[in-house]
């Protein structure tokens, strides 16, 4: 706990006026309680966060009489087999990899289209352009709500139901609004005298997008790469709906998740559910552990522009 | 330039184009179709029926119960999760003096950052699963372990009807807090250091220096902030369907119903054009809260 002085305090309180001392004897004392304040609430808040966390990781371990015994006793050992029916029994290994899957497709997919489109809607001029912009950013207005029923009908007539592939093309086509809003605006401030250099070099429109404009977008695409990796692999409300009961060999994470917390078999093994729990956070937190700043930075992007 | 210019943007824009409207653009035009018939899916051609699924929509208590909840969200949520976040930010970038006339967080600002952050690239679903066991409602959960330990009775946060929505609410601002403490210190860290100087010089308190400097100087942000956190507010799914007593369709008693659980349920009892119906009724609450809260909280942009 320091109390910090500023300059500015520090002529204050030698200048000679009474008014002025007692002024500055007021900013200190003010300023010791608030930080005394501060530190509390932000490690109460801490608290509030990383509690929750570490003891479903701690519970993971536990037997059932540690689980009942008290949420506060430590696990005796380290019991993994908890992990090993979490991840074999309750599937939990099938859905991971689902998951990695879909959204390792799907976020390339939508880098891909995405990039394609708002370079073209930014930079070239045509018959249409706007409307077709219009017509994506529209899209962020939208709630997933409102196209829900009817996209499972197209869904399912196109034989896609239940299945990866539906998935993938659906979170691509739901991450593409944002996606386009994002890089044309981003492909709009990028120098038109190196896209003409490469021109007079003879590079046809193709090979300028993916060997000059792609490598130059490279910040704007990261960004937009985690914003839709974190999004898309925390969706629960598609996957739900389009991967329904009877395809459970393509369930996703998620849904994975919150079936065997509702499922009574389940509800006596208590130690594989908090396995499932820490397996299904874990490699998130370790991600973020890794690229914390370029993350805070993707997923603040949006809101920022 | 010109030359293959058309080929060209025709071959970037097909593919985007064609999954776009397939999968956003046709069934979203058609909920408001669908919202006018009487349809139960397989088969059978959806029936016109106008706006009876409307009428008996607002003839619906669950449904004037979910609007309540919306509101009830729609104050709460971005209130607490702005003021909560606010603070933070506050106390991390400006609450620690200045040094060298560069304005300072706190002691370890930066490890409160990574921390409060962390629960955002958790996906929610999971997040609400973690807490179906720490709301558990004897003393095997988290808070009623705690509460037992100090010697008061277990609580039953998500059975009582009372505290349903409200242990589901913090939920979803334990995971949102993090991300407006970033955002509102990208805009803090660019307000200029000689304005707080300035204040401090006029013996301004650190409460003074948050009202009347920081909080007009990030007023576009808040608004930002706050319209977000409102369409969050209508879009409450995942945390209801995960952590709601009956299985997710919005108990104890509709206690913790929203619409988009509401359309979840009617979808699930093949009520298709019901369901349509609300899915359009809450795209239009939507719109109609963002587009009033940037009237409404207009405010001439400060430059500095």
């Amino acid at each position: 706990m320091t109390t910090n002085t500023t300059p500015a305090q520090d002529r204050l309180a030698a200048s000679a006026s009474p008014a002025a001392r007692t002024a500055a004897g007021r900013q200190k004392r003010e300023i010791r309680l608030f930080s005394r304040l501060s530190s509390i609430s932000l490690m109460v808040w801490s608290v509030i966060i990383l509690g929750p966390l570490i003891w479903v990781f701690l519970s993971s371990f536990k037997s059932p009489e540690e689980i009942f015994s008290s949420p506060w006793t430590l696990p005796a050992k380290l019991r993994w087999d908890n992990w090993g029916r979490a991840w074999n029994t309750a599937h939990i290994g099938t859905y991971m990899i689902n998951s990695v899957i879909v959204v390792a497709i799907s976020t390339v997919g939508t880098m891909l289209l995405g990039s394609m489109a708002a370079y073209v809607l930014a930079r070239y001029k045509f018959f249409g352009n706007r409307f077709i912009y219009y017509l994506f950013v529209s899209g962020l207005a939208f709630p997933v709500f409102l196209a829900l029923v009817p996209l499972f009908f197209v869904v399912r007539d196109l034989g896609l139901l239940g299945t990866k592939t539906g998935l993938i093309l659906v979170y691509i086509s739901y991450s593409l609004p944002f996606t386009v809003f994002f890089l044309s605006a981003f492909f709009k401030t990028l120098p038109t005298s190196v896209a003409e250099a490469a021109m007079i070099d003879g590079a046809g429109h193709v090979k300028l997008f993916f060997r000059v404009m792609m490598p130059m977008a490279k910040s704007g695409l990261i960004s937009v790469g985690i914003f839709n990796v974190i999004g898309q692999w925390a969706q629960y409300l598609l996957p739900v709906y389009l991967v329904p009961g009877g395809y459970e060999k393509n369930w996703v994470l998620t849904q994975g998740i919150a079936e065997i917390s509702t499922q009574a078999g389940f509800k006596s093994d208590w130690g594989a559910l908090f396995a499932a729990i820490t397996i299904a956070i874990l490699p998130m937190i370790l991600i973020y552990a890794v690229m914390q700043r370029q993350i805070q930075a993707g997923l603040t992007a949006g809101a920022v522009k | 330039m010109r030359h293959g210019k058309y080929p060209f943007v025709a071959g970037f824009l097909f593919l985007p184009v064609l999954l776009y409207v397939t999968f956003v653009i046709y069934p979203t035009l058609r909920t408001f179709y669908i919202s006018m018939t009487a349809w139960r899916g397989f088969s059978v051609a959806p029936k016109w029926i106008g706006f009876d699924n409307y009428k008996q929509l607002f003839d619906d208590d669950r449904f004037w119960q979910a609007i309540t909840h919306h509101l009830e969200l729609l104050v709460a949520l971005p209130l607490i999760t702005i003021a909560v976040a606010l603070f933070f930010a506050f106390l991390l970038n400006v609450g620690g003096g200045s040094k060298g006339g560069v304005r300072t967080g706190v002691w370890g600002s930066k490890f409160y950052r990574v921390v409060f952050f962390l629960p955002q690239v958790l996906a929610i679903a999971i997040v609400g699963v973690m807490f179906q066991t720490v709301y558990r409602p004897d003393n095997t959960g988290l808070v009623n372990g705690v509460l037992t330990k100090l010697g008061f009775d277990p609580v039953a946060l998500l059975v009582n009807k009372n505290t349903a929505l409200w242990a589901i609410m913090f939920v979803a601002i334990w995971q949102a807090i993090g991300f407006y403490v970033v955002l509102f210190s990208a805009g803090m860290s660019s307000i200029p250091a000689e304005i707080y100087e300035a204040a401090e010089l006029d013996g301004a308190t650190r409460a003074s220096l948050f009202f009347r400097v920081t909080l007009p100087l990030l007023w576009d942000t808040i608004q930002v902030a706050w319209v977000y956190l409102g369409i969050a507010a209508f879009d409450f799914f995942a945390l209801i369907n995960v952590l709601a007593q009956d299985g997710g369709y919005g108990g104890p008693d509709g206690a913790t119903t929203t619409l988009a659980t509401e359309l979840y349920y009617a979808a699930s009892k093949s009520k298709l054009g019901y369901a349509s119906a609300i899915g359009v009724v809450l795209f239009f609450l939507t719109l109609t809260f963002a587009a009033l809260t940037l009237r409404v909280t207009k405010r001439e942009t400060i430059e500095y």
